[in-house]
């Protein structure tokens, strides 16, 4: 099935153009068989463009400043989400929040493969997917932050959850000092979408107004 | 030895490439595709799931993420005699010739 050798597995090589005319062969077929239109699959690519890491980071925002919410959230998160109107697509896999705290971390990854929250914060960033991050997390979680340039402490338990096709998750960032006085719209300007992942912390809101 | 698609543990010395892949349009709708024959109840993630990892080692490693899922999406549209393998040929061919 591959007709070229190696490239550097972010899809400009030949296989790319290889690939790229399968899927526009299948593409025009499926329509040509009225299995589905055009339509359909740009309005479900606008669809998934529409989610990104700014929805998370909405509403992990709103946890950090209503403990009830926060309460919700990490209970029962679908329920959560819907009260800030995200309303999951019913094919969409499970989702869970976990939170991060002084004395655990966690992060999650996909050994498996990339399942991702994205009915939440959209597609994957592209290190998630690709295989150093999938093989070195578990054995060496905090060399791999360190890669990520993010310190935690040797007391802190590092926690790695693996995703499924069925169960995903989004990590609670901790709440970072000297944030106090900070709106809900500030608050959700710290929470990146490497914390939300766990490979980070969210910001300092020095380096927020610093940029 | 584990499977192909099982890479916790498995041994990598590369560090974190944390550069972002920036979309192609045919990436986008390979994507927005995989969406769309999932609300026809044309596959689900199980069987995309299945069909990546039926992938050989040497296709596995080498394939970018979306090349992938096109491969899987094609195992699975012939398997379920949505169209075959010939009608994707000549419809590639077809396309070619109407690039040049």
């Amino acid at each position: 099935m591959v007709e070229n050798g190696h490239h550097d597995g972010h899809g400009h090589g030949d296989n790319a153009e290889y690939y790229s005319l399968r899927a526009a062969a299948m593409q025009a077929l499926l329509i040509e068989k009225g299995v589905c239109t055009l339509d359909d699959i740009l309005t479900m690519a606008d669809k998934i463009d529409s989610r990104s890491p700014k929805d998370g980071a909405k509403i992990l925002a709103h946890a950090w400043v209503d403990p009830e919410y926060k309460k919700r959230l990490l209970a029962d998160a679908e329920s959560a989400f819907l009260e800030l109107g995200y309303d999951l697509p019913e094919t969409s896999p499970k989702i869970t929040v976990v939170e991060n705290t002084d004395e655990v971390h966690n992060m999650a990854v996909c050994t498996l493969c990339s399942c991702f929250p994205r009915a939440i914060i959209g597609r994957p960033p592209a290190w998630y997917k690709e295989l150093a991050y999938r093989s070195k997390v578990v054995v060496d979680p905090r060399g791999v932050l360190q890669e990520f340039g993010t310190a935690i402490d040797e007391a802190v338990q590092v926690r790695v959850i693996d995703s499924s096709a069925d169960y995903r998750y989004l990590v609670l960032p901790m709440r970072p000092a000297g944030t106090d006085g900070m709106s809900e719209e500030q608050l959700a300007e710290l929470i990146t979408q490497e914390s939300m992942i766990g490979v980070g912390l969210a910001l300092a809101p020095e380096n927020v107004r610093a940029s | 030895m584990p499977k192909v698609h099982d890479r916790g543990g498995w041994p990598n010395d590369d560090s974190v490439d944390h550069s972002e892949h920036e979309m192609e349009e045919w990436e986008r709708q390979v994507d927005a595709l995989n969406g769309v024959l999932g609300d026809k109840g044309l596959k689900n993630t199980d069987q995309l799931r299945r069909a990546i990892e039926s992938l050989d080692l040497t296709t596995y490693e080498s394939l970018a993420y979306y090349e992938k899922w096109t491969a899987a999406m094609e195992m699975l549209l012939v398997e379920q005699g949505v169209m075959t393998t010939e009608e994707i040929d000549a419809k590639v061919a077809d396309l070619k010739q109407e690039q040049s």
